[in-house]
């Protein structure tokens, strides 16, 4: 077995200069047949560091089409997280027309070339599929008296000015444009955004009463609320979560009850996509489309989706292009209007 | 005693034929790992994460937590033999150990390490059978302001390294900085110090400055020096081990506060990186040969590996009980307990305990097992150094260049590398030290974050740094190191002026302090 990752880390040095032959087969299969299918294999850019959630979710989806023999050629993942992301976007945006580089995505899609003004944009790549929407739960430890988060927000506006600590993963980035928008409804007061590297820290931290409140997701808190050292206040989706089975002794995702609900009317969710480099062809995508759908359809991935509470979406075609588009207008309004862009933009 | 039962029960699941395949296995491949610098623990780990979905999940961690092991042993090997470090935490080992090396005495420093390491390590993992529980609370108290003081510790514990100028000490710390702080800074989002640049982005990795300065800049002075590398005296002696090892009976002071310093560091967690360099730090400042450390002093092997091992074992800890990660590894493991269907955090220990206590008992098999191979190996990597120069020097060179290639598999790494070979061998020329260098952008942008979170939250007040009694006592323990240099030459010199001795003896009383 290790015999078999070792070849495919050769394999893409060899890549290299396979690639004309590759090529040439290219040409050849695509006269004769119409499925086009990856004749080396794929390099899986996730624009973050190990550990985090996008990483997690690639290399499952690795693991998945691995096992489950999926696709001829191994899939091979790369983390490129320099810059909040920007060194794995230029990566792709650099391998245009080469169909064997996808990228999972998460907000710093939209958020990075805002805040950095490095020049990258989702329409440089070439969207596949969205696989979920990862929610976000406001969070508080459980021990302090706020039941519901018009009580927290409540407490808040009482407070003095940036009292309240809200801790987050990165810079001008989902978390901080969350409590942007929810220092609307404490107005005039603020909250004091702490950024940390990670949201595994951000949950500890929160145990620790480093922090007053935090908007992680769901996998990142979950096992800290098992264990009765935090409770969720509100989920920013439209709708309750539709996972029904009991996480703690009496409670359920679907037993959160939404921010509007709670009387804090404010949304967020978060893209989990693939996109691929620019200037590929609609066969290229046509694979991936499909591979994905695969990916869909197993059981691990509906117990994946199940345990991170995940919106399950799935979008592809124009309907995904779409979406891409209002969620990209979407952050680009709420951090212009945070004060959150970077000169220039 | 409960957890002596659990651990019975834990090696039962440990000791199955495949468990332990798997285990050599990937002390193996960890080793290997841990040789090739770039490749590194964590990427080994990743590397080899999907191919465990289909085993079980306490087969799974046992052979990549073994990975970990081995990578953390496989380290030593080529920092000792080559001066080029293959992990972070290997960097203070080349200090003592490559000179150790220089001087034909490679066999007694790799046998130094791989015993630190061991102890370490087993010192840890007997923290974590009967404490672990309790200990995990502690590392919850950790908020900002209590890591930041933990690195204003392990820098102030390092001032005072160098045997030359303080001043050159200050620049080259002061330009490690400056490299830190290049790339996204991550408290406002925003790029700094890239120029416009796409590849500064990412910033200076600490990998590649290292494999540069350390690596090719030692090629550098050897080409200097008549293309003759120093090592051709090594000697292959088959009892090496067992005489290293009744040397290192004299040092169990300096293991006992490494291994206090690495648990520590481990757990908090503050990482095996820094770890390593305090415990450096802390026991040249202690030892009675402190003055001999940076050229080829045992001691100075057995601190820093003691050390990282016992935090890199350590860390485990507050992975499998709070879900937080206190190593780049252990981040890349948590990913593989989510995906296996583990949860990990405070009800592991209640839910899967099977798991938890096998991964327990594999610590105690995998890392008597890594000694016993690595051991063996010890004559075998020592004649390494017997092959000439001119055939070892350029398979250094690609192995500095693949190593530079993989960590974000970047051409432009591998001509950054061989600039900071240049770098390296001028530092050298002018007798500026790199150790510094090397521990600021190692440390630094994590110190600048911390310091910066704790100053948010106390809206830029300093005295969140002697809030409450953890984080003030760990300051005013980093202010006492920071000053005593200064203390004990006013000391000196009070002593000389009152009592007008003869030469020799104020020389000896100047010994005693120093």
């Amino acid at each position: 077995m290790q015999g078999k990752s070792l070849t495919a880390r050769v394999g893409r040095g060899i890549a290299g200069a396979a690639a004309l032959a590759a090529a040439t087969a290219l040409v050849a299969t695509a006269a004769g047949a119409q499925a086009w299918e990856p004749t080396k294999p794929v390099q899986f850019v996730i624009p973050a560091g190990t550990g985090g959630g996008a990483d997690q979710m690639a290399r499952f989806i690795q693991g998945v089409v691995a096992k489950n023999n999926l696709m001829k050629q191994p899939i091979i993942t790369l983390n490129k997280g320099g810059g909040a992301g920007a060194e794995g976007f230029l990566e792709v945006k650099k391998s245009a027309g080469d169909p064997h580089v996808i990228i999972i995505t998460l907000s710093n899609l939209f958020t990075t070339p805002y805040a950095t003004g490095v020049p990258i944009s989702w329409k440089d790549l070439t969207p596949v599929a969205m696989l979920a929407l990862d929610q976000f739960v406001l969070w508080v430890p459980a021990d302090t008296p706020y039941r519901t988060a018009k009580d927290y927000i409540d407490a808040v506006k009482a407070g003095d000015d940036k009292t309240f600590k809200m801790g987050g993963t990165g810079s001008k980035q989902e978390d901080q444009i969350i409590t942007a928008a929810l220092e609307k409804l404490t107005a005039p007061k603020k909250f004091t955004y702490v950024p940390y590297g990670g949201g595994g820290t951000v949950a500890t931290q929160l145990v620790g009463k480093h922090v007053n409140s935090s908007v992680n997701n769901p996998i990142e808190a979950v096992s800290q609320w098992k264990a009765g050292a935090l409770r969720p206040l509100c989920l920013f989706d439209a709708k309750r979560s539709v996972y029904t089975s009991k996480v703690t002794a009496d409670m359920a995702w679907s037993d959160i009850p939404t921010c509007k609900e709670g009387g804090v009317d404010t949304e967020y969710q978060m893209l989990r996509g693939i996109f691929m480099a620019p200037g590929v062809r609609p066969e290229h995508v046509a694979f991936y489309v499909d591979l994905f759908k695969k990916v869909m359809a197993t059981d691990d991935w509906k117990k994946f989706m199940e345990d991170g509470a995940f919106n399950q979406t799935f979008m592809s075609g124009d309907e995904y292009k779409t979406w891409v588009a209002a969620a990209d207008k979407h952050h680009y309004d709420l951090m212009k209007e945070a004060g959150f862009l970077a000169a220039g933009k | 005693m409960e957890e002596i039962g659990s651990l019975i029960g834990g090696f039962k699941v440990a000791l199955s034929w495949y468990n332990l395949a798997l285990m050599m296995v990937g002390i193996l491949l960890g080793v290997i790992i841990g040789v090739l610098p770039g490749l590194g623990g964590a990427n080994g780990v990743a590397i080899l994460l999907p191919l465990t979905f289909t085993m079980p999940p306490t087969s799974a961690i046992i052979m990549l937590s073994c990975i970990y092991w081995g990578a953390l042993f496989g380290g030593a090997i080529t920092s000792i033999l080559f001066n080029i470090p293959g992990e972070p935490w290997s960097v203070a080992t080349t200090f003592d150990g490559h000179p150790m090396a220089q001087k034909g005495r490679a066999d007694e420093a790799l046998t130094a390490a791989f015993t630190s390491s061991f102890v370490g390590a087993l010192v840890a993992v007997i923290l974590i059978t009967f404490l672990a529980p309790l200990i995990a609370k502690f590392a919850l108290q950790f908020g900002p302001a209590e890591f930041f003081s933990v690195f204003f510790l392990t820098f102030a514990s390092f001032v005072g390294m160098g045997r030359g100028s303080p001043f050159k000490v200050l620049a080259s710390m002061c330009l490690g900085f400056a490299l830190a702080s290049v790339g996204l800074d991550k408290m406002t989002g925003t790029l700094r110090m890239t120029f416009g640049y796409d590849q500064l982005l990412v910033g200076f990795d600490f990998l590649i400055a290292v494999i540069g300065l350390f690596g090719i800049g030692e090629i550098l002075a050897s080409m200097e020096s008549g293309l003759k590398f120093s090592g051709n005296s090594a000697k292959i002696r088959l009892n090496a081990v067992l005489q290293t090892w009744k040397q290192l009976l004299n040092y169990w002071v300096t293991s006992i506060r490494s291994c206090i310093i690495g648990c520590w560091m481990g757990i908090t967690p503050g990482g095996a990186t820094p770890a390593s360099f305090m415990s450096y730090g802390l026991a040249k400042r202690f030892s009675r040969r402190g003055d001999n450390f940076g050229k080829g002093e045992i001691e100075g092997v057995v601190a820093p590996e003691t050390a990282a091992h016992a935090a890199g074992t350590s860390a485990l800890l507050p992975m499998l009980t709070l879900g937080i990660p206190g190593s780049p590894t252990a981040a890349v493991l948590l990913g593989g307990l989510m995906i296996w269907g583990l949860q990990p955090g405070p009800m592991l220990f209640v839910e899967q305990k099977d798991f938890v206590w096998g991964l327990i008992a594999s610590m105690y098999l995998g890392n008597i097992a890594g000694l016993f191979v690595v051991l063996t190996c010890v004559p075998l990597f020592a004649a390494i150094l017997r092959v000439p120069f001119s055939i070892i020097a350029p398979i250094i060179l690609v192995i500095c260049a693949v190593g530079a290639y993989t960590v974000h598999n970047s051409m432009f790494d591998v001509w950054m590398m061989l600039g900071f070979g240049v770098i390296g061998y001028v530092f050298q020329k002018l007798g500026y030290p790199l150790p510094p260098l090397v521990l600021a952008i190692v440390l630094g942008d994590k110190a600048e974050e911390a310091f910066r979170q704790a100053m948010l939250g106390s809206q830029g007040s300093l005295a969140i740094f002697w809030s409450n009694w953890l984080v003030g006592s760990i300051m005013t323990l980093g202010v006492i190191l920071l000053l005593w240099p200064l203390f004990t030459w006013a000391l000196d010199k009070r002593a000389a002026r009152r009592t007008p001795v003869p030469a020799s003896a104020g020389a000896a009383a100047v010994d005693r302090n120093s």
